[in-house]
């Protein structure tokens, strides 16, 4: 029976490199994934291309490419990933000209567009926003990108084409782990049992050290050996979808039922309808069996047909954020940062301000419970809140930063920050007004 | 006892929405967990913290749950104030969590 070997090379778009290159180098991958693309990164790609049209994609392209390609080129290894962001077409050319400059002759580079909708919704004001039913063209005029989150098609198609390289814009994530399954075993468009299995995977893989200890490690019950030196995951899949999941020896992190577990239901509601746009994955009867040291079988999965509809990620601005923070220490710290707080909420009472937050860090940032154990050695004071401009944004680290001669005693470490907020909320779209394109270009 | 000494647990976020999966380490604690920690639990335990509902469900082969935390991260990673915008430290409160003998 026909087998690959996926590996996944980034889970995040400032992942690191260096377990990727251990994968191309050792795992004899014939495949790669890179995904790199968060919620709102593509509103902060859009804005950036709109400013230079040759910018827009993954900041660390060139870094990554830079190692990855003659990898890909010696190892023949195809590459996939949604380093392209907002602009797929400029990334491929930059790529091209890098293998152009290593001499890679006959590598071929793709570009998957299509899910640029942008055009498309803004004809669509009576869309409902998925997070609170309102017409989306209630927030047109604020509106920075909307982007489809397309399926396997548009990659498949650049593998049919002989592609080595595959650049996207938005795609489902797991999709850029599924597409080359669907190419190298045939599998059907309408066969969501197989399209299912094959989800699954791409979900284990998509945020790469994820499945193989971290965000997992505890230090108690969850060891995790060489944390320090996380090794990536790749899987050997058949083409009935049964296969394992494994790292390259020699890395660290741990593999094993429990790390597989925790991924399977990152980040999913419903865990018998996982929506994606090639099908409603199930994974409610999925199991793993631990084969040897960081081996992981799996089975299980299953998936039912896709809806007519992709889910659109629509940036838009949403004004500015502006945060201050200072810290107190030693005798008597506590009384001290709620006298800041109780100070900076009087300063900050005159302005309009969303979302207005104070925060102990140390004491109830992260959540406002309190655990019973108030016996600081140091409190970091956060005032966080939201404004129409970046001014007014700029008011609340000021305002913290005065504390430095105005506030309580022994105040240290003041820093100011404001930041545009790009925001994203959803709508979905007929899938018939969308068509995915590839472009291809040989070195 | 804690829900830390027999179970282990992880965040995801997607807009305003948290999962928290919670997995027993031993097979055996399983059925006593679904009667304790059910979606009440889980929002009273998180105070005012988790605004809409919790849903829960259950995957026993894994010895796994999640649960679907509904308005708990104060809009999401992409519009939120929080410090912890994904919510990424929910799980380790949850372990936190009284459940009594099992």
């Amino acid at each position: 029976m026909k087998k690959i070997r996926i590996g996944s090379g980034a889970g995040y778009g400032g992942d690191r490199l260096d377990p990727a290159i251990k994968l191309m180098q050792s795992a004899e991958l014939d495949y790669i994934g890179f995904e790199c693309l968060a919620e709102r990164t593509i509103a902060l790609a859009q804005k950036e291309k709109l400013r230079d049209p040759a910018k827009g994609y993954n900041h660390l392209l060139e870094y990554r490419m830079e190692k990855v390609l003659s990898l890909a080129f010696q190892n023949k290894i195809k590459v996939i990933t949604n380093m392209g962001a907002a602009n797929p077409v400029a990334a491929a050319s930059v790529v091209k000209e890098m293998a152009m400059k290593m001499g890679l002759k006959g590598l071929k580079i793709a570009a998957v567009t299509g899910d640029d909708v942008f055009e498309i919704v803004k004809t669509m004001p009576d869309l409902p926003i998925l997070e609170n039913g309102l017409a989306i063209g209630t927030m047109l005029d604020k509106m920075v990108s909307a982007n489809a989150y397309l399926g396997v098609g548009g990659i498949v198609e650049a593998l049919r084409q002989g592609a080595d390289i595959i650049i996207t814009g938005r795609v489902a994530d797991p999709a850029l782990f599924l597409a080359p399954m669907v190419f190298e075993f045939g599998w059907s468009e309408s066969d969501y049992e197989l399209l299912g299995k094959g989800t699954m995977v791409g979900h284990l893989l998509e945020c790469a050290g994820q499945v193989c200890g971290g965000y997992f490690a505890d230090g108690h019950q969850k060891q995790v050996p060489d944390l320090w030196d996380l090794g990536f995951p790749f899987v050997e899949i058949d083409e009935s979808g049964f296969g394992h999941i494994t790292k390259v020896s020699g890395t660290g992190g741990i593999i094993n039922k429990a790390t597989c577990t925790e991924q399977l239901l990152y980040e999913i509601h419903d865990p018998a309808a996982y929506y994606t746009p090639d099908c409603v994955a199930d994974f409610s009867r999925v199991e793993f069996y631990g084969k040897g040291e960081h081996v992981v079988e799996f089975s299980g999965a299953s998936g039912k047909p896709a809806t007519p509809f992709y889910k659109v990620s629509v940036g838009y601005e949403n004004g500015f954020v502006g945060e201050g923070q200072i810290s107190y220490g030693g005798y008597q710290c506590e009384d001290r940062a709620d006298m800041a707080i109780d100070i900076l909420k009087k300063r900050l009472q005159a302005y309009d301000f969303e979302a207005l937050r104070f925060d102990l860090i140390g004491m109830n940032a992260l959540l406002r419970t309190n655990t019973g154990n108030n016996n600081f050695n140091e409190l970091r004071v956060r005032v966080s809140g939201k404004a129409k401009s970046r001014e007014e944004a700029l008011i609340i680290g000021r305002e913290v930063e005065a504390l430095y001669t105005n506030g309580p005693a022994g105040g240290g470490g003041a820093t100011i920050s404001v930041e545009e907020l790009i925001s994203v909320v959803s709508v979905l779209i007929p899938k018939v007004l969308v068509t995915p394109k590839v472009t291809i270009e040989t070195v | 006892m804690k829900l830390g000494n027999i179970a282990h647990s992880r965040t995801g976020d997607k807009g305003n929405l948290v999962n928290i999966s919670v997995i027993v380490y031993d097979q055996k604690h399983f059925k006593r967990l679904v009667e304790v920690l059910t979606p009440e639990a889980v929002i009273s335990h998180f105070g005012d913290r988790i605004k809409g509902g919790v849903d829960r469900y259950l995957l026993p082969q894994l010895g796994a749950m999640n649960f679907v935390c509904h308005d708990a991260l104060e809009g999401g990673v992409t519009s939120s104030t929080l410090l912890d915008k994904h919510g990424k430290s929910m799980s380790s409160y949850l372990l936190e969590m009284e459940v009594g003998k099992v």
